[in-house]
């Protein structure tokens, strides 16, 4: 059964033309790692927006685990289940104290005093962040506060974790530590995520690509059958990641590679057929 | 304008106990002509180093020489305004400093500062150049509000206020971060032709080594307010452990060629992925042949 | 600038930073008033105030150079109003006279006890920000402020702002810093011309502070939504504040300097 199901949903914002989702449909099934990536304007942070009720469809639904985000009484139980992290690590951290704010989400559920204690261990614990529990968020490194962002929506303790391109504003080292921790919590935990993003080669991870473009899913398959469809990316503004370039370009040249998209194996296969002959 | 730092150092905040050395003897020299990349992780000095360029940052006393072309940064009497005039500098998310009401106008601020002679024609000549050198249409987008565009069009917009100084140096910190990967393409096909009309240096601070591997003539490495190597990326990504171990990326075909060659195949290339596929292919077909 | 946003806090671990902020806010206000309470040239009060500061000072582990340096600030006040009150001063006799001045005896005297009273009140208050977190102060004056509820005042929300805005300033100064340089590499000028170039000056960098402030209370917002904001209703505190021993010996340390001032105000002052 799926833990969302997005039926048919348009979106259109205030004071525009276009519709920024036009007919969008979709279902995740729980612990699945879902990806979406699209050009800038695709329609890609609706979408997420959609998926806790920060906003409503115009027309269609979103359903989350049987609660419909259009009635407003179900909203509470929607963000309980479903952990939304932003772009800007630091438009998303409220208090000045890191274990402060991941208390945050837990006194807004009324949790008790005793429970939000060792729901910020757990937090902490699940991002590698446990001894920067009394330190300032502002002398963190951008990867470190997406961390802390993260551990504040671990400690309300959702089924399902949506990453609103959170790897953007971030240098390569910040990139790894976050999709380092989002994928041990899909693999060890269970946890649904959805992930939106640019960079390519964080889509690799993902169980199921799902690409947008003008408000539309216009393709949508694991990561070998997207990458595998160089020339329709193009047409939607996007690039296939660069091991994927490579051997696409090797094989022009004639050597029998298969279909890859990720360095390790390009590399394994390289060595195999430069060393074997 | 040739760039010569020797001994460059900055220390933050020199009197509190937050006192950091964030450029420690710094040594450089930056040619005309030059696509000069820099890299390092954050907190490294890259972003230092580059705010001394233009004397948005002014060097410690102990730095030895500081020139850019003719202007000495280390003479008090040196003319800053006519130097940033010369010297462009592009901040990451440029668009955030966008304030005017109108797109010109916004883009015209750096022509008001540094040739407040302009004619009005002049400038609006100038700013048509610069508008239309970014890809945007002069016509279209003149009259509109800078904070009506999208996000890929105010960086455009911002990039242009910068370009319409027509500086000869153009610094750019992480200017890409945020794009899509059409708006990474787009940007570096506007950089190259800025390099081939009146920038004549580019010097450009990233962490996308793939990039880097493409563009680049030369890179200098920062590590903890240092310059650990200046090398042509051909050399420099040849030691993939050693920029790992400093917690940098390789590009991919620096990964590649390190893997190759930790199994007895070397592959001389440059580390763009049109040399590095031609040199494996050529290597792959020559066993074919043999 | 970063350092300058996180405020004066001394980090240290001593009774004074353990004392409950709400213990802390009331003392150094009732300290305050026991200034004030120091009668007109008796300046034995203000001894005991000083001795009370130095004590204080030392179970805090805070070096006595920082709450120096808190006069700093506000020396100019100290001088300019101090200039004024022997210029001005026409009670008591005369000592000197140039013109239309008058230097009196009462004028000097008034000078000393109000620099002394400010100096003190200022020593005071720093030694509160010192020892203080400003996360604690907000949750001090929000628990403080609590009765305030029954009169419909949103003690939560002014709470929630205080800290929000806390926790923001290193951020906003840090963006300032950015769209100056930004700016000032586009030729920007903000140190030349008179004082209406200069306000026009800053334009470039106010309205795209002004909108990247905008841009970030939106988002901060939708953050706050997402982890389930909805007001003060049915929410938990983490944190609660609680009176210890420490507390008390404040609490007597305190009331001892204000009856040792009342005492003094008896004893041995400046007859005019």
């Amino acid at each position: 059964m799926s833990f969302i199901e997005i039926r048919d949903v348009k979106f259109r914002y205030p004071q525009t033309e276009r519709d920024a989702l036009d007919g969008v449909s979709l279902n995740i099934k729980k612990g699945e790692y879902v990806s979406v990536i699209g050009h800038n304007g695709s329609g890609k942070s609706t979408l997420a927006r959609l998926m806790n009720g920060l906003l409503l469809p115009t027309k269609g639904e979103v359903v989350v685990d049987g609660f419909s985000t259009a009635e407003k009484q179900s909203l509470f139980e929607i963000r309980k289940r479903v952990g939304v992290v932003f772009q800007n690590p630091d438009n998303q951290l409220i208090a000045s104290i890191v274990e402060d704010d991941i208390a945050f989400g837990p006194e807004n559920l009324g949790v008790p005093r005793k429970e939000i204690g060792e729901r910020i261990d757990f937090a902490l614990k699940a991002v590698g962040m446990e001894e920067y529990r009394k330190s300032t968020p502002t002398r963190l490194s951008g990867g470190q506060k997406q961390r802390i962002a993260i551990a504040g929506v671990l400690a309300i303790r959702p089924e399902m974790l949506v990453l609103d391109e959170s790897t953007a504003m971030l240098d390569p080292k910040g990139r790894k530590e976050v999709t380092s921790v989002v994928e041990k919590l899909n693999r060890e935990n269970g946890m649904t995520v959805l992930t939106i993003t640019h960079y390519m080669d964080e889509v690799c991870r993902a169980d199921r690509v799902i690409v947008l473009s003008d408000g539309k899913i216009v393709m949508e398959g694991t990561p070998e059958e997207i990458f595998s469809r160089e020339e329709e990316l193009k047409k939607y503004e996007l690039d296939v990641p660069v091991p994927t370039l490579i051997a696409d370009k090797l094989r022009a040249g004639g050597m029998a590679l298969g279909r890859i998209y990720d360095k390790e194996r390009l590399g394994e296969k390289l060595c195999g057929s430069l060393r074997k002959i | 304008m040739r760039i010569v730092a020797e001994n460059l150092s900055h220390i933050y905040s020199p009197k509190s106990k937050f006192a950091v050395a964030a450029l420690k003897d710094v040594s450089l020299t930056v040619e005309e002509g030059e696509f000069f990349g820099i890299i390092g992780h954050t907190g490294s000095g890259k972003s230092t180093f580059v705010q001394h360029l233009n004397g948005l940052l002014k060097a410690d006393k102990g730095t030895k020489t500081l020139r850019v072309g003719e202007f000495d940064l280390l003479d008090k009497k040196c003319d800053f305004k006519k130097l940033r005039s010369r010297v462009g500098m592009v901040f990451q998310y440029p668009e955030y400093q966008l304030f005017a009401d109108t797109v010109a106008e916004d883009i015209a601020f750096a022509l008001k500062n540094f040739r407040p002679e302009c004619s009005a024609e002049e400038v609006a000549r100038l700013v048509r150049d610069a508008l239309e050198t970014v890809g945007l249409d002069y016509a279209e987008v003149k009259d509109k509000s800078p904070f009506d565009l999208s996000g890929g069009q105010k960086r455009r917009v911002a990039i242009a206020g910068v370009i319409v100084a027509r500086p000869e140096i153009l610094v750019l910190d992480e200017p890409v971060a945020g794009l899509d990967p059409k708006g990474k393409r787009e940007f570096f096909e506007l950089l190259h032709k800025l390099h081939k009309s009146f920038v004549k240096t580019v010097i450009i601070i990233s962490h996308d080594m793939d990039n880097v591997a493409e563009h680049c003539t030369r890179v200098a490495v920062f590590d903890g307010g240092r310059v650990i190597s200046v090398a042509p990326p051909k050399e420099l990504f040849c030691d993939a452990d050693r920029l790992i171990s400093l917690g940098l990326d390789v590009p991919v075909t620096g990964y590649l060629a390190a893997e190759l060659s930790k199994n007895g195949v070397n592959i001389d290339t440059d580390f763009t992925v049109e040399d590095f596929t031609n040199k494996v292919l050529e290597k792959w077909r020559g066993r074919e042949e043999s | 600038m970063k350092d300058v946003a996180f405020g004066q806090y001394y980090p240290a671990e001593s009774f004074v930073h353990k004392m409950d902020p709400r213990v802390k806010i009331v003392l150094s206000i009732a300290y305050i008033v026991a200034v004030f309470l120091v009668r007109e040239f008796y300046f034995l009060g203000f001894a005991a105030a000083f001795l009370f500061i130095l004590l204080t000072t030392l179970f805090a582990r805070v070096p006595f150079l920082k709450v120096l340096k808190s006069i700093k600030a506000i020396l100019f006040f100290v001088v300019f109003s101090s200039i004024l009150q022997v210029l001005f001063n026409r009670e008591g006799t005369v000592l000197a006279k140039w013109w239309v001045i008058e230097i009196t005896n009462v004028g000097l005297l008034r000078a000393a006890h109000i620099s002394l009273r400010i100096v003190l009140i200022v020593m005071g208050t720093a030694l509160l920000t010192l020892t203080t977190t400003p996360v604690e102060i907000a949750d001090g004056i929000e628990s403080l402020l609590t009765p305030l509820k029954w009169v419909k005042f949103p003690v939560h929300a002014f709470a929630l702002i205080m800290s929000i805005a806390l926790r923001f300033i290193p951020t906003l100064m840090d963006e300032t810093d950015r769209i100056i340089n930004a700016q000032k590499a586009r030729g920007a000028d903000f140190e030349s011309g008179n004082i209406f170039k200069r306000i026009k000056a800053l334009i470039p960098i106010l309205i795209p502070l002004l909108i990247s402030s905008f841009r970030r209370a939106d988002e901060l917002g939708d953050a706050m939504d997402a982890r389930c904001y909805s007001g003060a209703k049915g929410r938990t505190k983490y944190k609660k504040m609680r009176l210890t021993y420490r507390d008390f010996i404040g609490f007597l340390l305190t009331a001892g300097l204000i009856v040792g001032i009342v005492f003094l105000n008896g004893v041995l002052g400046v007859a005019v």
